[in-house]
């Protein structure tokens, strides 16, 4: 699934979009809890998300369009999704 | 299933994701027709009502709290599976009656086809569908019924006849439950409900590829690094001089009002002590709380307004990035937000914290926002401090309110500063829309009925005590030099001076402090009795301020302003923070480090400002 150019979700420049191609799924048990509400809240393979707003310094959080909805994530919480910019 | 075994559901429960207008929807169904409680042993809110069917049948109605998955992270979600699932004291409901949102079936189906499994009757709701028609979605209800298996209706919860649809379905018969046990899916299972959500999206949601695009634009200004934080400080800017302003002009009108009563009584009751009651007491003292409702009530519309068209998450998320510096998360931001307003649904308000120790700090530190109710003690004081100078006033006023501001962060540093990096946001930002009129109006009603039983019950019962123990004579006779010299009061004033002498506070603001300790809002009252003021409550008001201005050293004057911010002067929000945290422990802890930092702060301000005033 893990193309050549998947990158992960917190590394997408703004404005771009980009196809969800995997979620990692973590070890530990509290990043696993929050992968499932990530996957509950549809960041799922073939959605398209980009980002549409980043805090400053350090682009801490972002906002993310996914679909019909903008989720605000920090950085970590984004970096278990993999896209793949178009 | 045997027609027989069928019947008319009479007691419904409304479900679905948070931001699916649900409450709205609730709202048009149920009108004022309305009780909000908690669930037994839990700090989750219980809102229950009636509804008429299309036939005219009373149905009752459960709106359970939003719910993004029965994985649940929150004790909302936790609490709306436990009743669906028949764990909870609540009864099963004869029928679910599941809310999404048209325009966004994306994310709220996956919950539709997680309900499913629950074999509880059910109907869909595809609420906002005017929204979902002026984007140019459409939505092919019959083969989502078809796919779903269950029966779908439309609604539109901002005008009047808009569950009209659903209100007649109310009236059809539903097959009994079959309890099914429930079980909670793991990641395999919710990546293949999704796949099932992904292929019915496709088969029945025609999208005209919506053009989210002006919705971003907003955004990306909204939540810029810059003007985000410029726009920021405009709405909230304008929040506080509304409520300063126009709250002051009604204010106005309630002070008329006492005072003509206050006066009227005076004129047409005999000389004696039940006329100082009636007049000081009740309605002086209850009327000098009842003016600044219009101050709370302004301050409340502006904070729903804001919250139910989109913004305040936005701003939430721009404040995000200062807030985790001091351990905390954007999250924290509208429960601290309504805590300027009350401390109390500040701290209601942190259910939607989903971590225990954000919410924790959060509670912890809401006090230290400057509630309405301080708003006539700093007036009075810092009119007093300037009394020709409204700039400088102002400015004094700003800097209480970021004094307290500062102090709030400081302590959530503190507390978090062991686990500063493990703040988590994850939160929705809903699409932008206009509030809805009759939502926004039930939530400053239910304020503003909670605001009149209290000063109904506490502050009057508070008022008259203090009125009591400024007249009662004192069995040792006169003690001191002042005018409740002699009385109860000053007894006990004279005993607190004790405490409060280093901290600059004379034997009349030490008395008037023991009531204010349970509700700060009589503090001003309180001082006018133990002055022994007559007269109207605008009269004892400007005596007051002379009196204040002339008697009071400088240093006493700042002492008692610093003291306000910090002090944990009001018993409902002790009986909040119990009630919240389930544990008299954090109680203690707030009240105990609001009252050191008080006690601590207004000493070296005064024990500073006489070093330098001499």
């Amino acid at each position: 699934m893990k193309g050549a150019t998947a990158i992960q979700l917190n590394e997408l420049p703004l404005e771009t979009w980009a196809r969800v191609v995997e979620v990692i799924v973590p070890t530990d048990s509290v990043d696993r809890e929050l992968v499932l509400r990530l996957v509950e809240l549809g960041f799922v393979p073939d959605e398209r998300v980009r980002v549409v707003a980043a805090g400053a310094p350090g682009r801490e959080p972002l906002a993310v369009r996914l679909g019909g909805t903008t989720f605000a994530l920090r950085r970590h919480e984004a970096s278990f999704i993999l896209v793949s910019p178009q | 299933m045997e027609a027989s075994t069928r019947s008319l559901p009479t007691n419904i429960a409304l479900l679905g994701n948070p931001n699916c207008g649900k409450t709205a929807l609730f709202n048009l169904l149920t009108g004022s027709r309305q009780k909000v409680a908690n669930y037994a042993g839990v700090t989750v809110e219980r809102k229950e009502g009636t509804l008429r069917t299309a036939a005219g049948r009373n149905v009752k109605v459960l709106d359970l709290p939003g719910a993004y998955s029965f994985n649940a992270i929150s004790n909302d979600e936790a609490m709306t599976r436990d009743v669906v699932t028949g764990h909870s004291r609540e009864s099963l409901p004869d029928l679910l009656v599941c809310v999404t949102d048209a325009t966004n079936l994306r994310l709220h189906l996956r919950l539709v086809l997680e309900m499913r499994r629950l074999g509880l009757p059910m109907v869909v709701v595809l609420n906002k569908m005017d929204r979902a028609e002026k984007l140019g979605i459409s939505i092919d209800v019959a083969g989502l019924s078809r796919d779903l298996g269950v029966p779908v209706v439309r609604t539109v919860s901002v005008h009047a006849h808009g569950a009209d649809e659903l209100r007649a379905f109310l009236d059809l018969l539903v097959a009994p439950s079959v309890h099914v046990p429930w079980k909670a899916p793991g990641l395999e299972q919710v990546l293949a409900t999704q796949k099932d959500v992904q292929r019915i999206c496709q088969r029945v949601v025609t999208e005209p590829t919506i053009d989210r695009d002006p919705s971003d634009r907003i955004d990306k200004f909204l939540m810029h690094p810059v003007w985000g934080f410029v726009v920021l400080a405009l709405v909230l800017f304008l929040t506080f001089v509304a409520v300063f302003s126009m709250g002051a002009w009604l204010s106005g009108f309630i002070e008329d009002g006492t005072a003509l009563l206050g006066n009227f009584v005076q004129g047409h009751m005999d000389d004696g002590a039940l006329r100082g009651l009636v007049v000081e007491g009740i309605i002086g003292g209850v009327g000098s709380v009842f003016v600044f409702l219009p101050q709370i009530l302004i301050l409340f519309l502006f904070i729903l307004a804001l919250e139910a068209s989109g913004y305040l998450p936005r701003a939430a998320f721009l404040l995000d990035r200062p807030m985790s510096k001091a351990g905390l998360s954007g999250r924290s931001f509208i429960p601290l937000l309504s805590s300027f307003a009350c401390a109390i649904p500040g701290i209601m308000a942190t259910r939607t914290i989903t971590h225990w120790r954000d919410r924790l700090t959060t509670i912890l530190i809401a006090p230290l926002m400057a509630c309405s109710a301080r708003i006539p003690v700093y007036t009075l004081i810092i009119a007093a401090l300037f009394p020709q100078e409204p700039v400088a006033g102002a400015l004094v006023m700003v800097g209480l309110y970021t004094l307290g501001i500062v102090a709030a962060m400081t302590v959530a540093w503190v507390i978090k500063r062991k686990d500063i990096k493990g703040t988590h946001l994850l939160m929705e930002l809903p699409a932008y829309q206009w509030p809805d009129l009759r939502s926004l109006l039930i939530g400053v009603n239910e304020r503003a009925m909670i605001f009149i039983k209290r000063v109904g019950t506490v502050i009057m019962a508070l008022t008259i005590i203090m009125w009591a123990l400024a007249s009662i004579p004192s069995p040792r006779g006169a003690s001191m030099d002042s005018p409740i010299a002699g009385t109860l009061a000053g007894e006990m004033g004279q005993g607190l001076q004790h405490i409060f002498a280093p901290i600059g506070f004379n034997a009349e603001i030490s008395i008037a402090l023991v009531p204010g300790m349970a509700a700060r809002e009589v503090v001003v009252s309180a001082l006018g009795m133990t002055y022994a003021m007559d007269g109207s409550e605008e009269d004892v008001e400007s005596q007051l301020r002379e009196r204040i201005a002339t008697e009071w050293s400088l240093g006493t004057k700042l002492s008692l302003l610093i003291w306000l911010v910090f002090a944990p002067q009001c018993l409902s929000t002790f009986v909040a923070v119990k009630r919240e945290t389930n544990s008299w422990k954090y109680m203690w802890i707030m009240g105990g480090y609001l009252f050191g930092l008080a006690y601590l702060a207004s000493l070296i301000t005064y024990q500073l400002t006489n070093a330098i005033a001499g």
